[in-house]
């Protein structure tokens, strides 16, 4: 074998570009771009987060604080309330997502007619733009005139000036909880789809075969065959929902008080209202960190799920 | 389908009343999910009045004074005065005349318009560009760490976008391009380039290796190779790859908002800042969101088989 192919790769060396030399060529860019536009940027906030900073205030003088700015934003309790309003945020709109999603391919993949019509219709709410959609579903939770009030209080009788979905402090984190909801199911769903759709009959077949009921087959073989595409949906949505702020931002805009500010919006305030440049550095590279750090322990438990 | 011939009844095909079923609740959600798109569009053809009566007008007098608003910026004048004027020129100008104004001059929507396509287009192109390179060279060479690097890739996908916006907002007043087109398509390739060298290289992983092989032996280098072998072959690939980073360039709000403010400004910061006389002027917001959302409705229906991909970075392959 080693005798065969060494002539080639001389022929070729001689002919042109060695491969080394193209892979190389090929990939730098990329690397380079990469370096320029997200790694320096994360370097600098690295820097600015043990500095004092402030972007508003260029010819200031820039002092080196230590570990201050960590100190700070970790014992400040808003931050500790806007990772919590995250948090709750992820919670709820995974667990929706996750079950709606799931019983969405579910159901699809009984194949009836037309199905795959109906799924691309399902799926069109994720490819838009969550700001722009966030703008309008402003308008459809108008109290007075929404569309949202009016259907609710057509199905239930409550008055729909009666409940304001964006301004009450009860319901704004539902207001958002509903639109990532709608928005972002299909993602699930398509996922979960692909799941299903992986299961081969045969392994039906032979739970049938020994009379296993519809209940069991579906929690001995559906749920566990999907789980690992069900887990990389979780991931991806996590890892999105965590760092939303369009939607938010559009919907919200944290309030009424702070009571829908996820951590991106709180960031958002500190970096680019108050000017606190360093401060809000070291909270980005604790939120970068803990995504991070989540995400890789995630996909650990997700290789042994898929492993089994 | 060849097990209908076989069998008489395979154990695993739904019976028709469960499909039945499945399908009346999968469309019911279907028709629910498309109630707010059918309002954007509904709103943008409603008068201002209708746009904001309540109950909510189903049936009404179908009118383009939304796009008309969209399109300009109005001023409010006295009856006399439009009296006094010449008689109008075009539909706009009678929409806007019975309500008391006067065109002042075109709007900012299609500029913005211009600028989201332009960016759009021009990140797409080179994150496309770069990616299928990149792809390549992971593919089909032994690149040193290659999965470190790959890792890396995807690991820029994690941060949040405010999180490197403070300094990407010092480095571009430092080089002189904040708000400009040139700067935006620099930072979106630079977030796309992740997305299309994972996708890619699961599509040039796909092409076998011998036809660059048969290619060489043919006297070709291994650059004509790749050009004439193995880019022609991933053409459907590399087509998906771009209409994903175009959507994303398409839809992304954080950066635009906090890195452009005038003349590189797209369309998702400038929408919800469309005012009218008594706050939003709903029927131009939908009238604009509209216009916004149609090349999405397309690509979606262009796209749906290649979808799952491109959401989960080539993870998934159905």
């Amino acid at each position: 074998m080693a005798a065969r192919t060494t002539p080639t790769t001389i022929a070729v060396r001689v002919r042109g570009l060695s491969d080394r030399a193209i892979a190389w060529l090929f990939i730098t860019p990329t690397i380079a771009l990469l370096l320029a536009i997200n790694i320096f940027p994360l370097i600098w906030a690295v820097y600015l987060s043990f500095t004092n900073f402030r972007a508003n205030r260029p010819n200031a003088e820039v002092e080196g604080v230590g570990l201050r700015n960590y100190q700070r934003v970790l014992n400040d309790p808003d931050i500790w309330i806007a990772m919590q309003t995250t948090a709750h945020f992820v919670f709820w709109t995974i667990l929706l997502q996750t079950v709606i999603g799931f019983a969405l391919a579910y159901l699809i993949d009984r194949k009836f007619r037309s199905h795959a019509f109906w799924t691309t219709v399902i799926l069109i709410p994720m490819m838009l733009s969550p700001a722009v959609v966030g703008n309008f579903w402003r308008f459809l939770y108008q109290p007075q005139i929404g569309l949202f009030n009016y259907i609710v209080s057509f199905f239930t009788g409550i008055p729909p000036s009666s409940f304001e979905m964006l301004g009450s402090v009860s319901l704004a984190p539902w207001a958002i909880i509903i639109v990532d909801t709608w928005m972002w199911t299909p993602y699930v769903m398509l996922i979960c789809l692909a799941g299903l759709r992986s299961i081969p009959d045969y392994i039906y077949e032979a739970a049938e075969v020994d009379r296993a009921s519809a209940w069991r087959q579906f929690w001995s073989i559906t749920v566990p065959m999907a789980l690992p595409f069900i887990m990389l949906a979780v991931l991806f949505r996590g890892i999105e929902n965590f760092k939303m702020f369009d939607m938010v931002m559009l919907l919200t805009g944290g309030g009424p008080g702070s009571t829908t500010e996820v951590a991106s919006i709180t960031l958002k305030r500190e970096a680019f209202e108050s000017w606190l440049t360093g401060r809000s550095s070291a909270f980005a590279i604790i939120l970068f960190v803990a995504v991070f750090s989540l995400a890789n322990i995630y996909v650990k438990a997700l290789n042994k799920v898929k492993q089994r | 389908m060849s097990s209908v011939n076989t069998t008489a009844h395979s154990v695993v095909e739904p019976t028709p009343r469960v499909k039945r079923i499945a399908g009346a609740i999968v469309i019911l959600y279907a028709l629910v999910t498309m109630i707010p798109l059918a309002w954007i569009f509904l709103t943008s053809v409603k008068s201002p009045p209708d746009s904001i009566s309540y109950p909510p007008k189903i049936v009404f007098t179908p009118t383009l004074e939304g796009y008309c608003n969209l399109f300009t910026t109005r001023t409010r004048q006295t009856p006399d005065y439009i009296q006094s004027l010449p008689a109008p020129t075009g539909t706009c100008d009678e929409i806007t005349r019975n309500r008391n104004m006067v065109i002042a001059g075109p709007s900012n929507y299609w500029p913005r318009f211009g600028n989201s396509l332009v960016i759009a287009f021009g990140s797409t192109f080179l994150a496309v560009s770069l990616g299928t390179l990149a792809a390549y060279g992971f593919s089909r060479f032994r690149v040193p760490l290659a999965d470190d690097l790959l890792f890396f890739i995807l690991s820029t996908r994690m941060m949040p976008p405010i999180a490197v916006a403070i300094p990407i907002y010092l480095m571009y007043r430092q080089f002189g391009l904040s708000d400009t087109a040139l700067g935006m398509i620099l930072l979106y390739t630079a977030v796309n380039v992740s997305l299309a060298v994972w996708l890619l290289k699961g599509f040039i992983d796909e092409i076998p290796r011998e036809y660059e092989e048969a290619a060489m032996i043919d006297g070709y280098t291994r650059l004509q190779a790749f050009w004439k072998v193995v880019l022609p072959q991933a053409t459907t690939g590399i087509a998906a790859t771009a209409i994903f980073c175009l959507i994303f360039a398409w839809n992304e709000y954080a950066f635009a908002v906090l890195l452009t403010s005038g003349s590189a400004q797209t369309a998702p910061p400038f929408i919800p800042t469309i005012i009218g006389e008594g706050g939003q002027d709903w029927p131009a917001v939908a009238a604009g969101t509209t216009i916004f959302l149609v090349p999405i409705l397309v690509f979606t229906i262009i796209l749906r088989k290649q979808l799952l991909r491109g959401i989960t970075f080539g993870a998934v392959r159905k």
